[in-house]
């Protein structure tokens, strides 16, 4: 009986992820904002599922990506909904804009971080309210900005950087989607828990959409990748 | 039987840097605004100052998600005592609610690295600097963050700040001109970006006066 040294009060806090998303992509464009996600969710390092929705609506004006562990994510659409019940309820003609989301979800992420038991995601908002667009991020222990272009994870890393070159503030819905599909090429090529099955969803003042599922084409013969050993050799 | 530990850590650096001067009736406050976490930078465009009250203006580095929690519980605090009181509260009264709050947590920290500017009753200025922990002290001017110990040395040198082993003891609060204090703290900004590397990007600075508040942005290299 040594609970004075035993952990079995620990039992219930998060220590690591089991079922985790990869990188989600975002960015502002012309009439709203265009965010990317695969579908994987990995199991260390399987590729365990290959049909996960990483990015959601929230009430009318927002969109939700999430990249981690895919439970704290269902746990988080639960406390969305319960949220846009109540704001639905007060019936004043009142809505929950992106910013309030955002806002939301970083006091509860914060709040999760202090008890030492957080939801083990990173988080993208985006959407449209009165003309104004917005994106922004929050991260497992409740860093959070905002930004015209927003990645997590591996993203950070390999598309952000992409972004920074070529993003522009009139970007049409065709150029946007272009980016954000050399992004996640990018990724798929460098990201071993990517896979090759991602949704794009936009958000404008008029609404949300998410598109079907599909995958990019890939190339194989860059020179890089034939002889990936031909600038340092002994290497693998 | 070994306790298990955690894998994560509830604090992140998210860098940066805060300077503050106080002249003889205005106060220079500036940080720069760039956001980073490990080697890389998340944004470029994040302001680490934040007005508490009409003569107070906070800057603040170090955790990003503690800095805005902080700059949220003063708010508050502020707008309480507008209630009570019905009157702003003055920067010396604010020093002491930002010690108090951070010592509230002194066993599980603001992880913030806080420099106070503003106007006393007097309409002189004041700086006050701070640690984690919400220990204080009212100096002519200081610098806080990842490029502080860059900024120091060279506003010590350039304000020649009396030692504090003098007795009378003698004021820091420079007698430079609000436009001598404002370039130079663009000068030690582009010095601390330089070296530093989490400092860069842009500098927001902040002049408080008899006249009101004015805000100035100066870019810095992105590297």
């Amino acid at each position: 009986m040594d609970t004075l040294l035993s952990s079995e009060g620990d039992s219930q806090r998060t220590q690591y992820p089991y079922v985790t998303g990869t990188s989600i992509i975002g960015i502002k464009y012309k009439d709203g904002i265009l965010m990317a996600a695969d579908m994987g969710g990995s199991y260390g390092s399987t590729i365990r599922y290959k049909s996960v929705e990483r990015l959601k609506q929230v009430g009318k004006h927002s969109l939700i990506g999430a990249s981690g562990e895919i439970s704290d994510f269902q746990e988080i659409q639960k406390y969305l909904d319960e949220l846009i019940l109540h704001d639905n309820m007060w019936d004043d003609g009142n809505s929950l804009g992106p910013k309030e989301v955002h806002n939301y979800l970083t006091r509860v992420m914060y709040n999760r971080r202090n008890k030492f038991d957080p939801l083990w995601n990173s988080l993208v908002i985006g959407g449209v309210k009165n003309g104004q667009k917005y994106l922004g991020s929050v991260s497992m222990i409740g860093v959070h900005f905002e930004d015209d272009h927003i990645a997590t994870g591996f993203g950070n890393h390999l598309a952000r950087p992409i972004l920074r070159e070529e993003w522009r503030e009139d970007l049409s819905f065709e150029e946007g989607v272009k980016l954000l599909e050399k992004c996640m090429r990018n990724l798929l090529y460098r990201d071993r828990s990517a896979v090759n099955k991602l949704q794009i969803a936009k958000i404008t003042e008029e609404g949300l959409t998410v598109s079907q599922p599909y995958s990019l084409k890939t190339f194989w013969n860059f020179a890089a990748f034939q002889n990936p050993t031909v600038g340092a050799e002994g290497s693998w | 039987m070994t306790k298990e530990h955690a894998n994560w850590s509830p604090y992140d650096n998210n860098g940066g840097t805060c300077v503050a001067i106080a002249g003889a009736d205005y106060c220079v406050i500036a940080a720069d605004t760039r956001m980073s976490t490990g080697y890389s930078i998340l944004t470029r465009d994040y302001s680490k100052i934040s007005k508490l009250a009409d003569k107070s203006f906070m800057a603040s580095s170090g955790f990003q998600a503690d800095v805005k929690a902080l700059q949220k519980v003063l708010s508050s605090r502020h707008l309480i005592y507008q209630h009570q009181h019905n009157k702003q509260m003055s920067c010396p009264a604010m020093a002491q609610l930002l010690s108090n709050t951070l010592y509230y947590k002194r066993f599980f920290p603001y992880y913030a690295f806080n420099v106070l500017g503003g106007l006393d009753s007097e309409g002189k200025g004041c700086v006050f600097t701070y640690d984690a922990v919400g220990s204080y002290e009212r100096v002519g001017y200081s610098a806080q963050g990842s490029g502080a110990t860059l900024i120091t040395p060279f506003l010590d040198n350039q304000l020649k700040s009396p030692s504090p082993l003098l007795l009378p003891a003698k004021d820091a609060v420079t007698p430079l001109s609000e436009a001598e204090a404002v370039d130079l703290v663009k000068t030690c900004f582009s010095s601390a970006t330089e070296r530093d590397i989490y400092t860069g990007d842009s500098v927001e600075i902040i002049i408080l006066n008899a006249n009101g508040v004015r805000r100035e942005t100066e870019q810095l290299r992105k590297d």
